[in-house]
């Protein structure tokens, strides 16, 4: 039984942090139709960067102050946002997808950085010994995960209170005004450019936050944990429940995860041992698909967008010969 | 409509975006051998109605008939072949090409390339004297010469052109409008968009009035350019809603 | 720093091959198009396939020459990966770009690019497993250039080089001699203007899918044949390939061309300056730099 509670609290913890990521991405493409291909960039951005602020001293390394947990935490958030901010502010007033191949670009050389400056992140074995927070609280480590699992749900609660607040006022509306229809959204006199790299930033830090709780968790990070894999577990998340809808994005995460984690162990238990070393490609061309199959039988995904969403920007040829 | 018109529109609705017409009903006829001219506000749907005649938007009411034929919805890349050519109002060449590439590709392997492609020099003598230069490197006169030659290079019987004085100085803005005149002299009818209404009617035969999607007025150039409502409407004085 | 130099342009070479049809596709298709690259593991592994094929049926064929670990089974199985890739690139766009781009926007078609890649380039694993493959066991011995400086180069690398180089230059002569590579340039340029000149877009969509997934077939084999094969290449080749498309100008063929040999040799002499780890950033960095000091690229149009 206490195995069980264990499991489903381990798996509670890790979905609710990825579903933390989801709400912001969600906020980024749901809300204001910014293509962000770098998920896993502002994921390691956080989780690094409160491991270098927060991680324990190392003399072959530059980080490990072992700075108080919210001043790490702050950092982590800090870290990843400051990364979307240059991104931002180099691409957003640029053709769309710019921003898609620069936040790709980012996480391929936040990545190459992770696994060579040893200095600076430990290199491919990565950094342990993140003190955990409000450990010595608890007398042992199941009650521990239990709190741990409040903790991040009490965040993920917190999160999507917040933006659903923010979606509902007049600033939300704006923002869908710019995913819906630039021309009308520089009409009302905003400044597009800026608000939408105010969405990008805010949702890049919210993803940073996912990541901050990941390294709290897991007290390690490495390479491997900001992988390209990440940003499209996260994709098929938002897609699955629904982008522009906060509780699709919850849901999806929670059911992506279940059936992430179900098949790698269906996998590794029944599947002979020549398939098993092949689990990873099999369980990418399932999300693959996922993504695929979404955006051509239900782009709306499992819960739609309660605002109505109407098309716009379909820039097929022919539709662009000539402004008038 | 008249036996005497080459082209005529009926009813059009069309737009780009799903349930979001912006052309809302338009009927009009363009005349064989004349300038019909089509004025009007900016956002009025000008372009927006060429480009639905020549495929480029969507139709989703109506008709449009050329010579008889019903061309509602053609693909455009079939427009030349039915005698039709469009001049768009910006982007209208190919500026990574030369000037002989972009004649060449919209005569594309017609036995008589060659030989039409000196007619149009002919036509265009500065054109001749750039023909292996990049379109890019022409003046704003130039490059609105060189799309009218690329419309006129499959001889059309009918040319729509979208506001090809636009841009253009006082000059070179009159010579444009008075080579659609005389085309018009030599067997071309001609649809024109204009914004320059008094140049427009000057050269025109005959004039609509294009606001809001609808056609609201028209009649003989002469006629228009003497109406007080016109000169009203252009001065702002007067929204148009119910004319 | 000349060794690296040499290196840095074969690998450009490659990357220009890779970039034509993608600068190509995403201006007519106005879609960043992350599943493009995997059009060179697909065209890589189509001729590893043909040629153990040919090799099997016609023995002889298996005989290399001068010094190349090119066969004639490779030359045929390479001409067959080019077809088929094409052909593949043109099912990929029918079964699925086209539906999504019937009926939402650009940015799904970039979403459902990442699906794609994420499929083709774990289906290959399946099929061919994770280890790297060679097309010849045989070692290719470098040539000695020079000993001091030491430079090496295999016959294999002069083959690429020049293969990649008469390829760009018969498209260059399609380009600027033909009615065809007139309209080819005209969809490139604007394609709602090109359908006006008479051009029709339908059909130029599949041509120029075609084209590219020839040419990314051609990059594909001449990267496993100077290096190895693996279900990694177009993981690998996506951001250079986009970086070259972005410095060339997207839409720009010559500039793409252009672009991926200032992106091969920048990254190959960035060797000098930084670790190999660090090189497959080099390409984001070249972005960054364009993007900051002309974000229409060389010969691109500033685009709205
Ligand atoms: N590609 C497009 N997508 C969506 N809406 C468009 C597009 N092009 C034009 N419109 C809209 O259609 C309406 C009519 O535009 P159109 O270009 O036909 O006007 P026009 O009469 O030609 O104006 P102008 O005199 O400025 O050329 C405008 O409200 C415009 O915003
Ligand atoms: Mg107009």
């Amino acid at each position: 039984m206490i195995g069980v509670i264990s499991y489903l609290a381990f798996f509670g913890t890790v979905a609710a942090i990825l579903a933390i990521a989801v709400l912001g991405l969600n906020l980024q493409w749901g809300n204001t139709g910014l293509f962000n291909g770098g998920v896993a960039a502002f994921f390691g951005a956080g989780a690094y960067g409160a491991m270098m602020l927060g991680g324990p001293a190392d003399p072959q390394q530059l980080g490990g102050f072992a700075l108080p947990y919210p001043i790490a935490f702050a950092g982590g958030i800090g870290l990843a946002a400051l990364v979307a901010w240059a991104v931002g502010l180099l691409t957003l007033r640029l053709r769309h997808d710019y921003l898609a191949i620069a936040t790709f670009g980012v996480a391929v050389a936040l990545e190459a950085v992770a696994r060579n400056a040893e200095w600076l992140t430990g290199g491919a074995k990565g950094m342990r010994g993140f003190p955990r927070p409000f450990e010595g609280l608890f007398a042992d480590q199941f009650t521990y995960n239990l709190a741990f699992l409040g903790f991040v749900v009490i965040i993920l609660i917190a999160v999507y209170a917040g933006l659903e607040r923010l979606v509902r006022s007049p600033y939300g509306r704006v923002l869908r005004a710019i995913r819906e229809d630039e021309v009308a959204a520089r009409a009302l006199g905003k400044n597009a450019t800026r608000l939408r790299l105010e969405a990008f930033v805010l949702g890049s830090a919210i993803i940073g936050v996912a990541g901050v709780l990941y390294v709290s968790f897991y007290a390690f990070i490495s390479p491997q944990d900001m992988a390209p894999i990440l940003t499209f577990q996260i994709w098929a998340m938002l897609i699955v429940g629904g982008a522009g809808n906060n509780r699709g994005a919850v849901l999806g995460a929670f059911l992506i995860w279940g059936a992430w984690t179900s098949s790698g162990f269906l996998l590794s238990k029944f599947a002979p041992t020549a398939v098993q070393i092949y689990t990873g490609p099999i369980q990418y061309i399932m999300i693959g698909s996922v993504i695929v199959g979404m955006l051509l039988w239900r782009p709306q995904g499992l819960l739609p967008e309660r605002i109505e969403r109407t098309k716009t920007g379909n820039e097929a040829p022919g539709e662009n010969a000539s402004q008038g | 409509m008249s036996g005497d018109s080459i082209l005529t529109v009926e009813g059009v609705e069309a737009g780009y975006v799903k349930d979001l017409p912006i052309l809302r009903g338009i009927n009009l006829a363009v005349r064989r051998n004349a300038l019909t001219a089509i004025i009007g506000p900016n956002g009025a749907g000008k372009s927006t109605l060429i480009k639905a005649i020549a495929g480029l938007v969507p139709v989703s009411a109506g008709t449009v008939t050329l010579d008889g034929t019903q061309i509602t919805g053609i693909r455009a890349d079939r427009m030349a072949d039915l005698g039709m050519a469009y001049v768009p109002q910006t982007d209208n060449i190919f500026k990574t090409l030369t000037i002989r590439q972009n004649l060449a590709l919209v005569l594309r392997l017609s036995r008589r390339r060659e030989a039409r492609l000196e007619e149009l020099f002919a036509l265009f003598p500065p054109l001749k004297d750039k023909q292996a230069d990049p379109a890019a490197s022409l003046s704003g006169g130039q490059r609105q010469m060189l799309a009218v030659a690329m419309a006129l290079a499959r001889e059309p019987s009918l040319i729509l052109m979208d506001e090809p004085s636009a841009g253009l100085a006082p000059k070179a803005a009159a010579e444009v409008l008075d080579l659609a005149h005389r085309l018009t002299r030599e067997g071309v009818s001609i649809l024109l968009v204009e914004q320059n209404v008094k140049q427009a009617l000057r050269v025109s035969d005959h004039c609509y009035i294009l606001a809001e999607g609808r056609n609201q007025v028209d009649g003989p150039a002469a006629d228009i350019l003497a109406d007080p409502i016109v000169g009203e409407i252009y001065l702002g004085r007067r929204r148009m809603n119910d004319a | 720093m000349i060794q690296n130099l040499m290196d840095g342009i074969l690998t450009g070479s490659i990357i220009s091959l890779g970039a034509i049809g993608l600068t190509m596709v995403m201006h007519m298709l106005r879609f960043a198009n992350f599943a493009y690259a995997e059009l060179l593991a697909i065209g890589a592994y189509a001729a590893l396939v043909f040629d153990r094929l040919f090799a099997a049926l016609v023995p002889l064929t298996d005989q290399t020459f001068g010094g190349l670990s090119l066969t004639w089974s490779l030359t045929l199985a390479t001409l067959a990966a080019m077809a088929v890739t094409g052909a593949s690139a043109v099912l990929i766009d029918w079964a699925i770009f086209k539906r999504i781009r019937e009926k939402a926007d650009a940015l799904s078609m970039v979403f459902a690019s990442f699906g794609v890649a994420l499929i083709i380039r774990n289906v290959i694993t399946l099929i061919f497993g994770l280890k790297a493959e060679l097309y010849s066991n045989d070692i290719a011995f470098a040539m000695v250039l020079s000993r001091d400086p030491l430079l090496l180069i295999k016959p294999d690398q002069i083959f690429v080089l020049a293969a990649a180089l008469v390829l760009m230059a018969i498209f260059h002569l399609v380009l600027s001699r033909t009615t065809f590579g007139f309209a080819l340039r005209a969809v490139a340029e604007n394609p709602a203007l090109a359908q006006v000149a008479g051009v029709p877009l339908a059909r130029m969509v599949i041509v120029v899918w075609l084209i590219g997934g020839a040419f990314s077939a051609a990059a594909g084999v001449f990267y496993a044949l100077t290096n190895h094969l693996s279900p990694l290449i177009g993981h690998n080749f996506l951001l250079p390939v986009f970086a070259a498309t972005i410095v060339g100008g997207i839409g720009s063929v010559y500039g793409a061309l252009l672009g991926g040999f200032i992106v091969g040799t920048a990254s190959g002499l960035a060797l000098q300056i930084m670790p190999s780890g660090y090189i497959p950033a080099m390409p984001f960095l070249i972005i960054l730099a364009v993007l900051l000091v002309r974000p229409h690229g060389l010969f691109g149009e500033p685009q709205t």
